[in-house]
Formats: C-alpha cells, structure tokens, sequence
C-alpha cells in the first residue's frame, strides 16, 4: 500500500510516485512571480477601505460622509444605511447591511444599529488610489453613544449584563445553536459523573480538576485578506480575486448572499499567502468589495491593513476549560470531564462542518483507554471579534489536545509518576483498532506505544531525566514537556459533516492528453502545502506518468469542479484520495484500450506502473502514453467505451483519517526573570503513507513554529474597555527563527485502512501537538515551585508569576 | 515631486506624492510585485529589498528618500537566467511554502553571505530574527541559506 | 497597508541647511532620520507633520570617532554601526551588548542613535545606555550649539529639549579607563521593546568601587537612571551583598507601569534582577576577570 521504497526515477530525476522531490511551484516563487490577490491590477481599477469601529459597544448615533464624499478622488462612501436600502433577492434576508455566517447566525456587513466590537465595518470608500481612500475614511464623522462592553467571557451570562444581540431580540448573551441547543455536550454525564464521583469516594484513586484556559490567538498569515471584484454589466459575470481556502464554497456563499446567479460567479483565488484557516470566512471586506464594483461598474480592490487583518478576522480558540481527569493511584484513568466557557465574539461566525457546535472538540478524550469521557460547551457572545475556528485547529482538536495533554500531567505530578510512564500505561493499543471513542469517534488506525518510544529514543529520554536531576541539584531549572495528541482530519463524510448544507466530499478531474501528459483539477486551494507537486506524484504513483508531465490545476471555480476547499487537513484525506480514485478510473480505462489494441481480454492484462502487458508475455504490452494516444486514435473499442484517457470522480471520505504524534520538547527556564528558552524539540508524527516527505517534514516544522508561538508569546487579549491589545505585530508577537530550535523529526507510518493510498493528511498536525508539549516542559521545570499550571502564553512575567504562586489572567489586560 | 529610483540597474522615474512608500513604488511604479508587504510596522520583514546594498525594510522607507539611489529587488537576485545560489537553496532544501516572506529572506540571506560567507547556524538565525515566516518554522530556510553558503555565487548580484 | 497622510518632503544639504527649514516650516516640520519610530507613527496617522526633513545625506551627522577623553557618536549613526563599532567595543562592551537586542538586523540598518534618542521613547534601550554612561548631546540651532547630559536631556515620554529649530548633532560619551560595562535586556521575544534593561558601567580600583552608572528603560526610571544607587556604591567593595542593595535602590528609583509586557511587581522585580546581573559583570569586567 505504501509502496515508498524502489520509486523508479523520470528523466527529470523526480519519483515516479512517492518520495521527496522539489516543488513546482518554487520555481515561480523564488523568482518573485507569485500572484497573489494585491498582485491583481485590472484597468480602471479602484481601491477601497474600512472605515472601523473604535469602539467595543455603542449605538450608532449618526454617521455624516460629506466631508469624505467631496474628498477628491473618492468615488463613493457606503454606510450600513445604504446597504439596508438595497434590497436582496435571497432566501438569507432582505437587504445587505447583514450576511449569514457559516454557523447560521447572522453578521453585520456594516453595522446599522450598533457596534458591537472594536474593528467592526461601520463605513466603506471606494476612491482612485488607496492612499485617498485611508484619508476618506479620516473624513467620515460617526457619532457614538458608547455603551458598556462585555470583554469578561466569565461575566457575559451574569444578571444585569449588557445585552450584545439586541437585534435578534436576546434577552442574554447566550448563544443558540440551529438545533436550539444553548449547551453542547458530548460523551455520557451519567457514567462520566459516576465514574468521578466512584474514585473521589475512593481510596485507591485520585481525581484532579484544573482551570485550563486557550487563549485566544490569531492565524495572521503573513498575506492579510483581501480581493479585487468586478462585475461586467453587460455579461453580468462576476470575477473575484480573493484570499480564500475554499474558492467553491465562497462561489455558492456569494450566490446565496448577493442573489446572484452561480454560473456567472467565478471566483479566482491565485496564489495565497498562507491561509490557516483565516481565510475560510466569508468576511464584509469580500462582500463589500462586491458591492462596490456593483455599484461603480469597475473592477474594486480591498486589501486589510495588517491591524484590520489581527483585529476583525477570524481568529481562534478564546475556550475557558475546566478539566476533571479522575485515575487509580497507579495511573490507571478511568474518566475525564471537561466543562468549557466557549467565547464566541460578538456574532457566531464559527467555520466549522460537524452537528456538533463545537466542532470536533469533542475528540479531548485523546489518545487514552478509558470508559467514560463527557463534555459540555457553554458559547457566550461578548464584545470581541467574531471567529473561534481557526489557525490550522482541525474544527478544535486543538484545544481538545491541549486540555487533555495538560491534564495528564497534572495527574502525572498529583500521583508523583513520571509523565511519559503514564501516558505509557493508558495509550491505547494496536488491537484495539479501530477504536470507538467514548464520544464516539472511530480512530482508524494507531500504533501508539511504538510512536512514543521511537520518540523518547530520539530524545534520549532517560537521559534528560537524569540531567534534569543533576541540574536541579545546583539549581538550574529545565523541564521536560511530553505530548501525545490523535487527531481526526479529512471533513466529511459527507453524511455528518456539511458547511451550510453542502457535504465535505470533493470532485476532481483528470485529462490525459494524446501525448500521455496529464492535467488535474483539484478543487481544493494550496496556500502553501504545494499541491501542484504533491498531487502529481499521486496521479504518477496511480498512473506512471513523470510527475513533471502532469499540470495541477487549482484556484479557479470555472476550471476545477466543486469540492469544499482546504482547510482541516482535509486536502490529502478528501482531494488525494479523489486524486487515487480519478487515476484509477484512467487506469481501468486504459486497460480495455490497451487491451483491444493487444487484441485481448483486460482481463489478461497485468498493471505495472505506467503500463499494462499481457500476462505472462511482458514484452507485450502499451504504455500510459501510447494507450493516451490509441484512445484518441481510429482503433475500434468496445462498446460502451467511449475513448479518450479523461476521468472525473468526486470522493466521499468513508470516515475521518487520525495522524498522531508524540512530541517532546526540552527548555531551559531563568526563574530569576522568567525566560524560557526551547533547547530542543522532537516531533514524531503518524500521518500514514507520506506522499512526498519532504513537504511533509516542512508542515510539520510550521506547525512546530505555531506551538512555540501559542506556547510562549501569542496572545488576543482586551481591556475591560474593550480595546484589542493585539492589534499590531509589535504587540501580536509571532515566533522568530531565534526562539525556534533546530526541529528533530521521527516518524512512523501506520497507514489509513480505508484511504486509497493509506495517507493521513498532516498540516495540523504539529500546531495540535505542540503548545501542549512547551507548555508541559515549562511547568515541568517549575515544578520544584509547587507550580501546576500556568496559562498560554508563558511569557516571562507570566512564568515569574507563576513561580510566586500568583500567575496573570492572560485573556484580561496585564493589572 | 518627481523621483528616479534605480532599480535592479534599470532608472525608474515616476512622478509620485512625497508620501509614497517605497514599498508601494516598487509595486506599483516600478511594477514589481516580487516585494511583499506584511505588516505595516517594520515587523514582518516581508517587504525586506537593498537600498545601495543594504537590506531595509522598504513598507518603512519613503520613495523620496530613493530618490537617487540603487534599489534592489528579488528580480535582480537572477542573472543571465541562472538562479542566485540563495535563490536555489530555497528550492533545494524547501525554505518556502506559500513563498510570501521568501523575497525578504531571500535578500537577507544573500546579503548575508556576502558579508558572512560562513555564517554559523546562529548567525544565520539572527539575521533573519526581524523576518517572520507562518510557514517553514524556520528550519529549512536555514538549511536553504547554508546550502547557498555551501554554492557560492560565481555572479554579484548589482543594483 | 496603512499610508501615511499627505506630506512634504525635503532633503537637508548641510546641518545649518537643516536649521533653516525647520526655522522656514516651524513645528509642522519633522525631521526624518532613519524613520523607523516617525514613518509607522504617521502611517497610523497618530503623526502628521507637513513636511519631512531628511537628514540622511548629511555625512557630518555620521562617524564615530576619539575627542580627547571622549567618544563622538554622530547623530545619523546607525545602530548597525554601533554594533559593529571597534572603538565602541574597546572602551564599553555595553553597546554591543544592548545593541544586539535592539530590534533586529534589517532595523539596525536604518535606525539611528540620535532619531532613537529624540523620539524618547520611555522604553528605548539607547536612552539607558546613554544615561548609564552619563553621556551627553549637542544640539545645534541658528543661535550655535550648546551641550546637554543626557540625565539633563528627557522632559519625559516622548519629550526632550531638542528645540523646534534645533537638532541633535552628536551624543558623546566620557572614556574611563578600566571600566567594565554590560547590559541586561529580558524582552518577550527577539526584536521586542524590553520588558525591562539596565545598563551599567563600574570601575573598581583598589577593590572599592570608584565610580559607576546605572541606567534602566521600560520601567519609568526618572531620566533613565538610579543616582541613590550608584551614590551608595561609591567607595564600597563591589561584593555580591553591595551589589544587591543598590540594585534594590536602583528598583526603589522606578515607577512602572502595568502593561502586556509584564505587571508592576515582576518589572520592579526585574529592575532589581537585572541591575544585579550587570553590575556583577560590570564589576567583573573592571577587575579584569
């Protein structure tokens, strides 16, 4: 099924199939010949800008635009006002001042009534040069009446609190899901809640519950959003270039926002700068950029500033967890419970495919052997920007990983065992695949213990134990940070997993032209995981063409058929595995072209890569290439076989794919100022077959870079004003390659049973895995302390606080 | 006010608001869109080219300021159609992803070399410590600047 | 990308040059040095001179050279050249030390010690340095130049005497054979504004202390220095017992304030920490260790 070793060479040196190769698109890259959405320049292009709230709360009182009107330059100012005047044909409302989120809420396009974040879209300029259009916006004069915020999750349902959601009529700040649910809960309470209650009881066991907060964070990939629109009057087409991970499903989302007809939608997304999962929203930037090319008749770029980008778009995780993990005194865990504040912002705009609202978040029973497992989600709205699903989180494993990882070894220092021992004793084992989870989760396939050990080989586990102790006796503080996180990748099926009604599973299409070159249209969107190479070497495994003879195609809703877009790590579990089934189709056609040109039955063909041949005569046999041209050829086929080498398929994943991991990190803490330094980190990870292990390697060395960001220096946090403290990357810090160390990488490959090539998919893997290991290793070298948790980030203040026993509130302003 | 800004050897002039960014100038005048920009503070280092040979962040530089001098851009690392060293490191050992900040990395890294042929793995990491990448965890763009070391240039790269 | 508002631009030929469009524009006119604290400033449009004098052309702002028993610091020289100083680093290992902790390599390249200097900034790592070292500027209007200590120099956060009309031409720093200096930056990543530095210099001869300077930023340290604590010092053993108190009256000079960086009690702490941490070195270094 893998199949990686003995990966014959083309003439251009590149696997035939699997292995590591060069990418393809590097070499426009390199060259600064990327095109990405600011590249855009069409004729009589204008420019826009956002005009955003300064304010966290406050009743718009009057906006007046004049002075920004008669600015020279400007051609229009839009105010929510103006879209209210605007009557939309689509079921999804009847005018465009809101829009529909992706969690059947809805979202001020621009605000009419109020404000209800700092950084909403309260006015929109359209002018000749961007420069004019950021002096429009100094122009516009919008009177407030400030109202009091709720920056304070924890307070958000208390009495008396101010309402956010007036407009939809909520007598509270809660949060009701489509189903009418205001609490989401996963897992069984009763068993859960006995089983807690058994070992607090008893003697022999321990239970522990620690306040576990994920701060919130931002994706902020180094591109920020933007797009250039423009609708042709005369053909009524509407062409948008646009920063998004899922260029089809922002195709029927425009259609259902705008009332436009789809086929006269085609939305272009060229190269984008990395994504994250921050570019999976539907934003009022895009929207308004429509609106302004319908509204001028030209073509209408808008691009965030780099502050509109930290402080508006989606952003991820802002969870308040509280976790209960209950064991026998030799380890053993018998039942975890986690109570979650889930802090939505100020309109539920969470993107994710599952029944479940909170996403895949309920996988936090981890990679453990245990009966009993139970969660229940509280969402608040509060005064802060909209989001929650984000940052290559897999719909929340992310914080599932890391409430679990942190909690084990909570336990771990409870009952005094070494937190690798533990983990030892629970892992679950490879017979018990595949595994029902207490939440319900079928983990498809794991070899755990052997992950573990190849990881503390590397690391030289015992060894930095003794080290530790050694330095521990002089005074020196290092720690060792363990993390062992399942995750679930590749949304759908499409029978339990949908984004506004349309199912997770993916088309594809193959051309193979008469000269045995291919073409393949992906519907899925790189931002940077190089699908034109990995994708290739796919169809080259299937078929035996060169992977350099083989085009990918992707980012252009009129040339690739629909699928739902990259985000989730879904593109090699869904669009690769669409990818194997295409070919195969190819493949099987081949045979009965080949086989009526060798004058036979396919039957008696036999396949070896890139050419079927008679069985038991090699010597007889045609090529990929030459059945490609027969196909195109007078050669009389069968009937029913209608000629030509071109194939389209569309794959329904049978279930999720779980890559795992075990990662260890080593730091280095000065308790006299609180810094911490990484020394190393080892990451082994379980993504099954890998395609081409080099790009492999490189997603999980970004992700790595993730966790050290989340771990130690990441942060979205607010006053009690409501101002956003992270507004800029002098103050959101983002990892450099000095507080990054020199990754250590292991593997193993358990392949997927049910995924055509036995691929996992592994983008997110590593920003999964690794906050919880940091954050591990910093207490862990804290311990002497009696210090048991501390919250992300662990900046030096943050770290010396903890060691006074008196660590910060890190979602709150630094007091 | 009117500026004449050389870039990658080739004079550009421009008549452009004093205000103008050279960030902008080089995209927009010049054309050149290989130069990114990230951040609007001076913290991304995307928007990283040379002026007279030494790297600067250009989304914090006027074009007036230009005004005279030699720019250069990730389209001057290639000459005669070859790929500078540092420009194939980055392919050779994957130093890029979504190739956003790789401009800017690119003209620290050769800049670098050309005044550290032999940096070590630290100084490397420092010399790029005001650059962010989303993408790499920084690994490989290491290894991609090593491997340029380890190929030197048989070409300078002129403004 | 954030823009700046519309502005005016001239480029100064000559200092006296300089004067004279600063005194024809008056205080709508900025002076443009390496840019990086005034250009975001204006993109934010928290700043919006009307026209930008650029100073970059004018060599005799650059150099740094020996004057008698000082070191001449041109105000247009760049902290790369700073760090790279071979006549800074013989005299005080301070600024290789804060200097490699400013910002990053690209910054340094264009960031200049009198545009540090003058943009004042209550966190800016230069102005402990140059407080620590007990330095000085010169300013230079149409009426001459007039010399300044830098402990003279701060009106407060992002305010100095620097007139409307005036310029910061050099700063210089007093050359004391056998002192050792270091600095001491904890920061919440590379590149970051401190949460907390101190620098210090420290000459010990005949085992006591004979003169010393103790400069701090980031934690609202009156004109970035701690007299109480370099006055206690003075004439005492450089022991790790008299080296702790006066850190600790070096953290009793401070009053900051509580932001994303760090509470008031771990930046009191870090005053302390930090001041102990260099003049340790310090007084190491002097004593040739």
């Amino acid at each position: 099924m893998t199949a990686v070793e003995e990966v014959p060479l083309s003439a251009a040196g590149n696997p035939i199939g699997f292995g590591s190769m060069r990418r393809v698109e590097d070499a426009r890259f390199v060259r600064g010949q990327g095109n990405y959405v600011d590249d855009v320049n069409l004729p009589g292009m204008l420019h826009s800008a956002i005009l955003r709230s300064p304010h966290a709360h406050a009743r718009i009182v009057s906006i007046d635009a004049s002075a920004a009107e008669a600015l020279p330059g400007v051609v229009a100012v839009i105010t929510g006002k103006i879209l209210e005047g605007i009557p939309r044909p689509s079921l999804l409302g009847d005018n465009f001042a809101w829009m529909p989120t992706l969690s059947y809420d809805t979202q001020a396009v621009l605000a009419t009534d109020k404000v209800r974040f700092q950084g909403q879209e309260v006015a929109y300029v359209i002018a000749e040069s961007r420069y004019i259009a950021k002096d429009a916006l100094e122009l516009i004069d919008v009177e407030y009446e400030i109202l009091e915020p709720v920056m304070d999750a924890k307070r958000a349902l208390d009495a008396g609190a101010p309402i956010i959601r007036d407009d939809k009529g909520q007598t509270d700040n809660s949060i009701t899901d489509v189903h009418g649910n205001k609490t989401w809960e996963s897992g069984n309470a009763e068993s859960t809640a006995a089983a807690i209650a058994a070992a607090k009881a008893d003697p022999n066991c321990v239970v522990v519950t620690q306040e576990i907060m994920y701060p919130r964070v931002h994706p902020a990939p180094m591109e920020t959003c933007g797009s250039v629109s423009y609708l042709d009057k005369v053909t009524g087409q509407l062409t948008m270039y646009t920063t998004t991970q899922a260029p089809h499903a922002h195709r029927t989302v425009y259609a259902m926002v705008a009332g436009l007809p789809e086929q006269k939608i085609r939305i272009i997304s060229p190269d984008i700068g990395g994504g994250f999962g921050n570019k999976v929203p539907v934003y009022p930037g895009y929207v308004l950029s429509v609106i302004g090319t319908i509204v001028t008749g030209k073509p209408v770029k808008w691009m965030e500033d780099r502050n509109e980008n930290l402080v508006s778009t989606g952003f991820a995780r802002d969870y308040h967890m509280t976790a209960s993990i209950a064991a026998t005194k030799e380890g053993k865990i018998l039942a975890v419970d986690v109570d979650v504040l889930a802090d939505h912002g100020a309109f539920n705009g969470v993107a994710q495919p599952t029944n479940y609202p909170a996403g895949f978040f309920n996988i936090f029973s981890g990679s453990y052997d245990y009966p009993d497992a139970h969660c229940k989600v509280t969402p608040v709205y509060t005064n802060k920007a909209p989001g929650g699903v984000a940052y290559a989180c897999s719909f929340r494993i992310t914080e599932a990983a890391y409430v679990i990882e942190r909690v084990v070894d909570c336990l771990a220092q409870e009952l005094q065992m070494d937190p690798a021992d533990l983990r030892l004793k629970n892992l679950l084992r490879p017979e018990q695949f595949p595994y029902m989870s207490p939440t319900g989760w079928e983990y498809d396939s794991g070899e755990y213990e052997k992950t573990m050990r190849v990881a503390m080989d590397i690391a030289g586990y015992d060894e930095l134990r003794r080290e530790q102790a050694e330095k521990r006796a002089k005074g020196e503080y290092m720690g060792i940070g363990i993390s062992f996180f399942t995750e679930g990748v590749g949304a759908g099926p499409r029978r339990d997993m949908d984004i506004l009604g349309l199912g997770m599973a993916d088309g594809i299409e193959l051309r193979v032209h008469p000269t045995g070159k291919a073409q393949l249209r992906l519907s899925v969107q790189s931002q940077g995981q190089g699908h034109e190479t990995t994708f290739a070497q796919i169809v080259a495994h299937e078929l035996g063409i060169p992977p350099e003879d083989i085009e990918v195609l992707h980012g252009d809703t009129d040339n690739t058929p629909f699928g739902l877009g990259t985000y989730g790590s879904r593109s090699t579990p869904v669009s690769g595995a669409a990818a194997s089934v295409v070919a195969r189709k190819v493949r099987d056609r081949a045979r009965i072209v080949a086989a009526a040109a060798l004058e036979c039955a396919p039957d008696d063909l036999d396949w070896e890569l890139g050419r079927w041949y008679v069985k038991g005569d090699r010597e007889r046999g045609k090529t990929i290439a030459e059945i490609a041209l027969l196909s195109h050829s007078s050669l009389e086929l069968p009937e029913g076989v209608e000629g030509h080498l071109d194939a389209t398929a569309v794959y329904n994943p049978p279930n999720l794919t779980y890559p795992y991991g075990c990662y260890i990190c080593v730091v280095d803490v000065d308790p006299g100022t609180g810094q911490v330094k990484i020394r190393r980190f080892i990451a082994v990870d379980d993504c099954g077959t890998r395609i081409n292990p080099m790009i492999v390697e490189g997603q999980v060395h970004g992700g790595l870079a993730d966790g050290v960001g989340m771990a130690l220096m990441e942060l979205i946090a607010f006053d009690t004003d409501g101002n956003n403290l992270g507004g800029s990357f002098m103050d959101y810090l983002l990892p450099t390659a000095v507080e990054c160390p020199d990754w250590e990488l292991g593997e193993t490959v358990t392949p997927s049973p049910h995924h055509p090539i036995g691929a996992k998919g592994v983008g997110e893997s590593a920003t999964v895995g690794s906050p919880a290991a940091v954050v591990n290793a910093v207490i862990d070298a804290l311990s002497p302390f009696g210090v048991r948790h501390a919250d992300m980030p662990l900046t030096p203040a943050n770290v010396w606080r903890a060691i006074q026993g008196n660590a910060i509130r890190v979602d709150m302003a630094v007091e | 006010m009117e500026v004449t800004i050389t870039i990658n050897g080739t004079p550009v002039t421009s008549e452009i608001e004093p205000r103008t960014l050279l960030v902008h100038f080089v995209r927009e005048n010049a054309g050149l869109r290989g130069t990114h920009w990230g951040c609007d503070t001076s913290n991304c280092g995307t928007c990283v080219l040379w002026v007279d040979g030494s790297p600067v962040k250009s989304c914090t530089m006027l074009a007036a300021q230009a005004d005279g001098h030699e720019v250069t851009t990730v389209e001057g690392l290639e000459q005669g159609g070859v790929l500078d060293p540092i420009q194939q490191g980055f392919i050779e050992c994957h130093g890029l992803q979504c190739g956003f900040c790789t401009p800017g990395m690119m003209m620290t890294g050769r800049w670098l070399l050309d005044n550290n042929p032999n940096p070590s793995e630290a100084e490397i990491r420092d010399c790029i410590s005001g650059q962010i990448c989303r993408c790499t965890g920084y690994k490989n763009i290491v290894a991609s600047i090593q491997w340029a070391a380890e190929h030197p240039a048989t070409s300078e790269v002129t403004a | 990308m954030q823009t700046p508002a519309p502005v005016d631009y001239a480029r100064a030929t000559s200092v006296a040059d300089a004067i004279a469009l600063l005194e024809k524009h008056g205080e709508e006119a900025r002076l443009l040095a390496g840019g990086h604290s005034l250009l975001p400033m204006m993109k934010l449009r928290l700043a919006r001179p009307e026209i930008l004098i650029d100073l970059n052309d004018l060599d005799e702002l650059r150099g740094i050279r020996i004057e008698g028993d000082e070191i001449v610091v041109g105000a247009m020289v760049t902290h790369a050249e700073i760090l790279d100083s071979p006549v800074l680093a013989e005299h005080y290992a301070i600024f290789r030390e804060a200097e490699k902790v400013i910002a990053d390599p690209i910054v340094r390249n264009k960031g200049t010690i009198g545009g540090s200097m003058c943009q004042a900034d209550p966190s800016e790592d230069l102005s402990a340095v140059g407080s620590a070292l007990k330095g000085s500027v010169v300013i230079q209007g149409s009426g001459g130049k007039r010399t300044l200590a830098l402990r003279e120099f701060h009106e407060g956060p992002y305010e100095t005497k620097v007139g409307d009309a005036e310029i910061l031409t050099e700063v210089r720093f007093p050359i004391r054979p056998g002192a050792g200096s270091a600095y001491e930056k904890v920061e919440r990543r590379v590149g970051d504004w401190p949460v907390a530095s101190v620098g210090v210099f420290v000459v010990v001869a005949g085992g006591v202390v004979t003169d010393c300077g103790i400069g701090l930023t980031a934690v609202g340290a009156e004109h970035f220095c701690a007299p109480d604590a370099e006055a206690y010092l003075i004439g005492k053993a450089p022991t790790e017992e008299n080296l702790a108190a006066a850190a600790q009256l070096a953290a009793d000079a401070c009053t900051p304030y509580a932001d994303q960086r760090g509470p008031v009690d771990y930046k009191l702490h870090l005053a302390c920490e930090l001041t102990l941490r260099a003049l340790r070195k310090a007084a190491a270094s002097s004593q040739g260790a």
